[in-house]
């Protein structure tokens, strides 16, 4: 399945900030046909280095989209049954207004100057994408880890507009311990001369900040037992250590490696904007207690997390659980053995595929 | 199936190979809100969301099992129901079932009170411990019953505390329940007489 993206550009969008955005272009891409009724849109929301390639291979690429392995035709997104729709978020640098992208104001890339954006910003550029494809209610919004906060973002923000929500491995808002890991990568950026305030575009990028901040991501994103599993204490390409400072473990080259081909994918402003946004958001602003924000809420929920995710632990998954069952709402929870971490939603997804599948499949029959 | 198994009929036809099944099913009222604690796999809340259109939702440790249940579309949360119910608002749901369930928690009042204030109606089937098969098993072996009721070895059994008949409708009336129906069963058949010796499981429908 050889995929394309497109963009579509709509006229502004008013920020939680204050600051209004005009124009905002959006990337997206489609898998499926969306049917007569309308009623067969699934949005998948991706998480944070993710972008609209969820699945099928890049026409531009050749690459596999980022949840390749969940969506096409047979799987648990089954794409011969249902209309998937996933876009770039808002602040992203893959297609959708971001940091690098033009401000018509000036003729130069937004750098710094661009708004601080939110979860919530990010799920109103997806509505005005669901509107334009004139789509009344989504039967499922569906991410992980990021990808789930704005799952849950809609079923809160525009209940009216979704049938279901899937977040996997997320959480309503980010513990101290996210926040520290995100604040570290940003620092990493920022100390890197190249990074230059925001002002690099045309310039040599801040590589070696993003690439350390990738660096550190990627460590969260893994679990003791993967790390031990993946790599050991095997040394790369060499016998004995070399007292010195080059690469000596296998985990420092992958590492490096993982940092360093970032870095020719991903805007270290956009790095900084998307998770200022996953550091503010929290579901129960000013409405004093979880349960009091998902009041709204009408949508069947599948919550998922994993055991061995120590970045987005199952507890957070149990909370927003918790929330839903003091209102009554309609909600299927399970954690998922498995031992690849944070990761485990994109790379283990065999159990996931049936809870999925089974999920959606019920919530389709249901509808009127 | 529960049609056939409703009124004076002596002999249940069984729901899923199980003859309390067939009671439940019998007595949940088409499009209500039903709660099954230790739902397993979630085959009775199928059948009862298919059968009876009922708003289905289970309680589930087992995390294999919570995934069937939510593979074959019923909305079950992965919990321990000894301590798991707090969340649900008083009355949340018309009937909330523990089926086989109550001798294997930890804190069976406790969960038995719960069950009545989540739910306006509680399902309660459980084997009869006091069924004169068991009792003779114990008495001529000497050793922890084993029958086809408890076929368990003790140390691997998941039946922690084990009731008859008698028991539960002594409870019934100290915690002042209303037991609205009561159903007694020896295999397929229903049962009226010396139900604490003859029974091998019983149904209990109760109210506070």
């Amino acid at each position: 399945m050889i995929v394309a993206a497109n963009t579509v550009r709509f006229d502004s969008l008013s920020l939680d900030s204050g600051a209004t955005l005009a124009p905002v272009e959006v990337a997206y891409e489609t898998y499926g046909e969306l049917n007569a009724a309308k009623s067969n849109a699934v949005l998948a929301l991706h998480a944070f280095s993710g972008d609209a390639h969820a699945a099928g291979i890049s026409h531009e690429t050749g690459k596999p989209g980022w949840w390749d392995n969940m969506i096409g035709p047979g799987k648990a997104f089954d794409t011969n049954r249902y209309f998937v729709i996933c876009s770039n978020v808002l602040g992203g640098c893959r297609g959708t207004t971001g940091p690098s992208s033009v401000d018509p104001r000036t003729g130069c890339p937004y750098g710094m100057s661009f708004p601080v954006i939110t979860i919530g910003d990010m799920v109103r550029a997806q509505k005005m994408l669901v509107d334009w494809f004139a789509i009344e209610r989504l039967l499922t919004v569906t991410g992980g880890s990021m990808g789930g906060m704005q799952a849950l973002e809609w079923a809160v923000a525009h209940a009216d507009r979704v049938v279901s929500a899937i977040p996997i491995a997320s959480t309503t808002r980010h513990s101290a311990q996210q926040i520290a890991f995100n604040e570290v990568g940003r620092q990493a950026i920022m100390a890197d001369p190249d990074w230059n305030g925001g002002d690099y575009y045309g310039k040599r990028p801040p590589a070696r900040g993003l690439a350390v901040a990738r660096m550190v991501g990627h460590i969260t994103y893994m679990s003791d037992d993967s790390m031990h599993e993946k790599f050991g204490r095997r040394l790369r390409g060499k016998e004995n250590f070399s007292y010195a400072f080059d690469v000596d473990f296998e985990v420092e080259s992958y590492l490096r490696y993982r940092g360093s081909q970032f870095v020719n994918r991903f805007d270290a402003n956009s790095y900084l904007y998307i998770t200022k946004a996953m550091d503010y958001f929290d579901l129960t602003n000013g409405s004093g207690s979880l349960a009091a924000a998902l009041e709204p809420a009408k949508a069947r929920f599948l919550v998922i997390s994993f055991s061995s995710d120590w970045l987005y632990p199952s507890y957070q998954s149990q909370e927003i659980v918790r929330a839903l069952r003091s209102r009554n709402c309609d909600v299927a929870y399970v954690e998922l053995e498995s031992n690849y971490g944070h990761d485990s939603f994109l790379v283990d997804v065999a159990e996931q595929t049936n809870l999925v599948r089974g999920f959606l499949a019920s919530t389709f029959e249901k509808l009127p | 199936m529960s049609a056939q198994a409703a009124g004076k009929q002596t002999f249940v036809r069984e729901l899923l190979g199980r003859s309390d099944y067939a009671i439940i099913g019998e007595i949940v009222e088409p499009g209500s809100k039903v709660l099954d604690l230790g739902c397993g796999e979630g085959e009775l809340l199928q059948w009862l969301a298919e059968n009876k259109g009922v708003d289905a939702r289970g309680v589930e440790i087992s995390s294999l099992k919570v995934q069937r249940a939510i593979a074959r579309g019923v909305s079950v949360f992965q919990g321990d129901i000894d301590d798991g119910l707090a969340d649900y608002p008083e009355q949340a749901f018309d009937y909330v079932i523990l089926s086989q369930t109550l001798q294997e928690t930890h804190h069976p009042l406790r969960v038995l009170r719960e069950m009545l204030r989540v739910g306006k109606r509680g399902i309660v089937a459980f084997p009869n411990f006091g069924h004169w098969r068991v009792r003779l098993n114990m008495l001529l072996s000497g050793r922890a019953p084993r029958t086809t009721l408890f076929p368990y070895e003790w140390y691997e059994s998941p039946n922690i505390h084990f009731l008859t008949v008698h028991d539960f409708e002594t409870l019934a009336a100290a915690e002042g329940l209303i037991v609205e129906r009561r159903y007694f069963l020896s295999g397929h058949r229903k049962i009226a007489w010396l139900p604490n010796l003859t029974a091998e499981v019983a149904v209990f429908l109760v109210r506070r």
